[in-house]
């Protein structure tokens, strides 16, 4: 049984969609488990100005990528990588416990997306 | 609401819950018991054995009545197998089983039995020269479902069982789906042993049948009193067998007609949506097919999303997606016919029943489409497929 609140952002999820030109995209998980999810960035000033989500997956994986974006967005990219999974699955009321993975993947996918970014400027 | 989710379950019908009440309340005595509140009982009970037996072709006497199709399938494949030890230790199965027949034969395995699951094809049809191959004088049992639940596949039934009655193999079928849908002789189709379960044809759940061909050497199932003969101890679910065999003489009323109109809205359904939902495909035999399935892959999508999606309609549906298996895996079934796992992820079932519209069909297809194109517009895997032109097919 999902909340309300994964239902929610399952039928109206948040920045959803493609950023033609992002600073940083990272891509987790893998068709063959089910799960694929794709965050993309737009990054100034090392704090994310804008970020957009596609998923191919369950209503939690749909629900967790959302939430994340909201999550991150204007935070400094630091403050988003110490986003976890415990922060996704709070702030989504919870998650059933065949699904947690999915939140994990979203905390994966915000990190994936951080070091693509870091990766093309040349951060540390 | 529009419920297309006829293979979980079904509604029971009206006729049948008025059947079964006064057994609840007025002739509630124990069938097993020596006064007339019993014997009322005991007679419409044997009614009910009479009724069940005659609609598969068997004797009476060869009815066992069960808690559920998974019991019926554990106790005909656990008991054949361990009655006839001494004659040998060897299975023949499929691949494509329902979990109740699959997980009892991998159990058996564990006692030192062994297991030949099949391969079926692209279609989900098994290769009759297939088991005559693997038959060898170990083989004690051969245990083929009539028609699979998830992509509605009909096996060829009669094949199976003359093969097995020429070399003296007991033959068990899981006909669940099948009973009350198609027309079974378990005397024409040489079956010794086959499960049914009431709530798959507007019965109650919670009661199924275990028909046990006259002479089989079979183990009991529960041990206790002398109920089914001894064979099966426990209290009779006297209100829930008479629910099933009133069910089952429902079901079979005027089926052939019931049955060509199920088949034209079927068609109808699986030919709409494999024209109009572009990287569809369908699944299981379009011919040897259960009247009221359609299972369809739907490509870049998942199953569980699409179910949601589904639900916010009030459409009841099924997918044999891994979210909704509750393993990592998406089904054996189709996998078992090849598909792919991310193909076989965005699987999604429908199954009708005699009370489904055409409306119905129309506004689910409707609904289908575009939450398909919300879900492909969020999707990663229909992103790269079209900036990789878009061309592969399934």
């Amino acid at each position: 049984m999902y909340s309300n609140k994964v239902m929610d952002h399952f039928n109206n999820p948040r920045n959803m969609g493609e950023i033609e030109k992002a600073d940083g995209v990272g891509t987790v998980g893998n068709a063959k488990c089910g799960d694929i999810m794709r965050i993309y960035l737009v990054i100034e000033d090392n704090v994310i100005k804008d970020v957009k989500f596609k998923t191919f997956g369950c209503g939690a994986a749909v629900a967790t990528s959302s939430i994340a974006t909201e999550l991150i967005k204007g935070k400094t990219v630091d403050e988003a990588l110490n986003v976890t999974n415990k922060a996704v699955m709070e702030a989504l009321d919870g998650l059933p416990t065949a699904k947690i993975h999915c939140s994990l993947l979203a905390e994966e996918a915000i990190k994936a997306a951080i070091e693509d970014y870091k990766n093309k400027k040349g951060v540390e | 609401m529009i419920y297309l989710d006829n293979s979980a379950t079904t509604p029971v019908k009206k006729e049948v819950v008025d059947e079964m009440l006064p057994y609840f309340t007025s002739f509630y005595g124990n069938p097993s018991s020596l006064y007339k509140l019993s014997r009322d009982a005991k007679r419409k009970l044997e009614e009910a054995r009479e009724k069940v037996a005659k609609i598969i072709g068997a004797e009476k006497d060869e009815i066992y009545f069960t808690a559920s199709g998974t019991e019926s399938d554990n106790w005909a494949i656990k008991q054949i197998a361990r009655a006839n030890k001494k004659k040998g230790n060897h299975i023949i199965t499929t691949k494509i089983e329902h979990h109740a027949v699959l997980h009892t034969c991998m159990e058996l395995e564990k006692e030192g039995f062994e297991v030949t699951y099949l391969d079926v094809d692209s279609e989900g049809k098994i290769n009759i020269g297939d088991i005559e191959k693997h038959i060898k004088g170990t083989t004690i049992l051969i245990t083929i479902m009539y028609a699979n639940n998830e992509i509605g596949v009909i096996m060829p039934i009669a094949e199976i069982g003359n093969i097995a009655r020429e070399k003296g193999i007991v033959f068990h079928t899981d006909a669940v789906q099948a009973v009350g849908k198609l027309n079974i002789d378990v005397v024409k189709e040489n079956i010794d042993l086959l499960s049914l379960s009431g709530h798959k044809f507007n019965g109650p759940k919670g009661v199924g049948a275990l028909y046990i061909k006259k002479g089989t050497k079979i183990n009991s199932f529960m041990h206790g009193g002398g109920q089914e003969k001894g064979k099966r101890a426990g209290t009779e679910n006297v209100p829930g067998i008479i629910g099933l065999a009133k069910a089952l003489e429902l079901s079979v009323e005027n089926r052939e007609e019931k049955n060509k109109k199920l088949v034209e809205l079927r068609d109808y359904l699986i030919d709409t949506v494999l024209s109009e939902v572009p990287h569809s495909r369908l699944n299981g035999d379009r011919v040897d097919r259960l009247p009221n399935n359609a299972n369809f892959c739907i490509r870049f999508i998942e199953g569980e999303s699409l179910l949601l999606g589904l639900d916010n309609f009030g459409i009841c549906a099924s997918s044999g997606s891994a979210c909704t298996s509750g393993s990592l895996d998406p089904s054996h079934v189709l996998l078992a016919i090849g598909l792919p796992h991310e193909i076989a992820h965005g699987s999604l079932r429908l199954t009708l029943s005699d009370e489904t519209t055409k409306e119905e069909i129309d506004f689910t297809i409707e609904k289908l489409k575009e939450i398909i194109q919300r879900l492909r517009a969020m999707s990663p895997l229909y992103e790269d497929f079209m900036k990789n032109g878009g061309n592969s097919d399934v």
